[in-house]
């Protein structure tokens, strides 16, 4: 015995299984299916049992009229007359006839009595009829003559009957099947819809779990499900992605930024401790939050990259002149080149609109630009360009004249906090290019490190920004 | 100047409101969101320093919104600690009219404080500004010092320009940045200071007298007395 908790259950699972898609889906199959059997089984009987009535409807019209015909020119003797003719002729014996008075008397005629369906004018009938003492299914149209008279033609329907039985019982057994068919199909649909969906259900479940390692198996077949299968999988490749840039972020954060924390803190402690006069106290202070505001620009790097990697910003794509933009770039900066005796030297088109985010791309430009004044020793020159190679397509070249960066640093330069070693003596966080790929990365491209004069002595680097502008 | 301060953590209002009072103003501090847009909406304040994040339910965009909406045109700085990009935007399209993010210099507050307290005199359409006997004239857009005429690259003109609107006040490297070039970006060096250094060969060489002034752990100052 099932107790009541057991029950609710169970029509609980019913209740789920009715609303589930597969059966919904199988039902309108099943339906579909059934409707597609019935029109065709309408259609059949139509076509042998409807066709077959109707012929014998349309010999018992004629007759009719060709012995009104006959009433018309001689009465009752003539009618007579044309109804031995007939019956004589009617090889089949299927040809029905008998012609009364309207009290009863029977004329002539090959049946025993008049039927009891077609008691009124006009009327038409499907009826058993006694013919020679023997029942027989006929189909019969009483023709009043005049208030004396009545005839009635009709047709034996045997075969009609015939057919009709073999037919009603083959298209009901063929109704039968269809159903079994129907319900066969339905829940295999069913089961297959499930069975597609079973491995991604899997996998999303799995990925909550916390595997994010996991994906969506696809069949070769490549259908609408793996088609799902692949966007849940893209989906899940950026998802795995981001994870891996919050990992990266709270890496560099534990690693990179407890140093300039540490030694603000031993500054003050030092201070603390042992500063010997009040005007020396003030200026480890000073030096302390100038320490602190140079960690909380190294927050605000770090969250900018983290802002472009996460491609929340987007929403804030707009057109823009990168022309402009480089203009300024190449202003802020140049002054900053001409401090050092550097040349910097620009070419772009006219006009170089695009889709993106400008505040970024300046950044990203900006950061290019003060690691090529950083790096190239005084005197020396600084190319910037820009130019559309292809529709859609931007690209920015920094080209300076400093000491490049090794083959196997170049890989590395994008991380997070990586310097390379000629550089740590410089001041910077090491999260400049890192920016600067987020932003390539944000805009659909990418950035290409290689030598600015390979094969020289100080080979300089190639920064080449590639941004794709969706417009 | 009298201000309004909502912010909910004690320190930084304890921090902030001492800064101001030493600078001459009269500060009035509240700490939660609901009795920041009653105290708002119904005292006359020259200035409202708001924090995004609040307690009671009505946070610092909510605030700007009613007030705004109630045609309260009372100046707005957000100090806040939502420093993304589409936050300062969100922040600015509500209503406010800067926006400043924790953690911050006090001289930073400070100057954008009185920028934004002389803003309504500054919408008068000068057409020349004076400090001393430097004078720029905005629509022939020629700068002259005493009888001298001084050739300026136009962003340099803009900067100067910049720098005598708010002639007697300090204006930090991030408003320059935000005023003169328009962008929201980290320069990583100090190419400000290079920009204003230029600045100040061409205006200030020669005389006796310099005008531009650098404030220090501040900004930049144009006056005339020394």
């Amino acid at each position: 015995m099932a107790t009541p908790a057991e029950d609710r259950d169970g029509w609980r699972d019913v209740g789920a299984y009715l609303k589930s898609a597969g059966f919904r889906f199988a039902a309108l199959f099943a339906v579909l299916f059934l409707a597609a059997t019935l029109g065709f089984a309408l259609m059949l009987w139509w076509g042998t049992a409807g066709t077959l009535s109707r012929q014998l409807d349309d010999a018992i019209r004629a007759d009719a009229i060709g012995l009104q015909e006959a009433w018309r020119g001689g009465g009752a003797t003539a009618v007579k007359d044309a109804v031995g003719e007939r019956l004589a002729v009617d090889i089949d014996d299927h040809a029905i006839y008998l012609l009364t008075t309207i009290a009863g008397n029977r004329l002539t005629g090959n049946l025993d009595r008049w039927p009891g369906a077609a008691e009124s004018a006009g009327s038409w009938a499907s009826d058993l009829v006694r013919r020679d003492g023997v029942a027989v299914p006929a189909r019969v149209y009483h023709l009043p003559l005049d208030q004396n008279h009545r005839l009635l033609i009709g047709r034996d329907a045997t075969d009609r009957e015939k057919l009709r039985s073999l037919l009603s019982e083959a298209l009901l057994w063929s109704f039968a099947v269809a159903v079994a068919f129907a319900l066969a199909g339905a829940a295999a649909l069913r089961r297959a819809l499930a069975d597609r969906l079973r491995a991604a259900a899997a996998t999303a479940g799995a990925i909550a779990a916390g595997d994010l390692s996991r994906r969506v198996p696809l069949s070769a077949q490549h259908d609408e499900f793996d088609q799902l299968g692949e966007s849940m999988n893209a989906m899940l490749d950026r998802i795995d992605q981001l994870m891996v840039g919050i990992k990266g972020v709270s890496d560099s954060i534990a690693h990179d930024l407890r140093t300039p924390i540490a030694r603000a803190r031993m500054r003050l402690e030092n201070a603390l401790l042992s500063a010997p006069d009040y005007e020396s106290l003030r200026a480890t202070i000073e030096t302390t939050v100038a320490d602190l505001d140079g960690i909380s620009r190294v927050f605000q790097a770090l969250l900018r990259i983290a802002e472009a990697e996460a491609g929340a910003r987007r929403a804030a794509f707009a057109p823009f002149d990168l022309a402009t933009v480089l203009t300024d770039a190449a202003e802020v900066y140049g002054a900053l080149a001409e401090e050092r005796d550097q040349q910097l030297e620009t070419s772009w088109p006219q006009t170089l609109t695009m889709v993106g985010d400008r505040d970024m791309v300046l950044q990203a430009i900006a950061n290019l630009l003060d690691n090529a004044v950083k790096f190239t020793p005084e005197g020396g020159t600084i190319h910037l360009s820009a130019s559309a190679p292809v529709r859609g397509k931007r690209e920015i070249i920094v080209c300076d004249e400093g000491p490049g960066l090794a083959a196997e640093d170049r890989a590395r330069a994008g991380q997070r906090f990586f310097r390379a070693d000629p550089s740590r003596a410089l001041p910077g966080s090491g999260l400049g290019l890192s920016l600067v790929k987020a932003v390539a990365a944000l805009h659909g491209g990418e950035l290409r490190l290689g030598d600015g004069q390979a094969g020289a002595a100080r080979p300089g680097l190639e920064a080449r920004l590639v941004l794709i502008s969706r417009a | 100047m009298q201000i309004l301060l909502v912010e909910d953590d004690a320190e930084v209002a304890r921090f902030v409101k001492k800064g101001l009072q030493e600078a001459g103003h009269i500060v009035e501090n509240v700490a939660n969101g609901r009795n920041g847009l009653f105290m708002a909406a119904s005292e006359p304040f020259d200035l409202l320093i708001l924090d995004r994040m609040l307690p009671g339910g009505v946070d610092g965009l909510r605030i700007v919104e009613t007030l705004r909406s109630q045609g309260n045109k009372t100046p707005v700085l957000f100090l806040t600690a939502l420093g993304a990009v589409d936050e300062r935007v969100k922040g600015l399209k509500a209503g406010g009219d800067d926006y400043l993010v924790k953690p911050f210099a006090f001289a930073e507050l400070l100057a954008r404080i009185e920028a934004l307290a002389r803003r309504p005199a500054m919408e008068v359409r000068a057409t020349k500004l004076t400090v001393a006997d430097l004078e720029v004239d905005l629509l022939s857009r020629t700068v002259t010092r005493g009888s001298k005429r001084i050739e300026v690259q136009p962003r340099e003109f803009r900067l100067l320009e910049h720098l005598m609107r708010h002639a007697g006040q300090v204006v930090t490297r991030t408003m320059l940045l935000e005023k003169v070039w328009d962008y929201h970006f980290d320069p990583q060096t100090n190419v400000i200071d290079v920009h204003v250094s230029r600045l100040r060969q061409k205006v200030d060489r020669g005389f006796d007298v310099p005008l531009i002034h650098t404030v220090r752990n501040a900004g930049y100052m144009i006056r005339a007395g020394a």
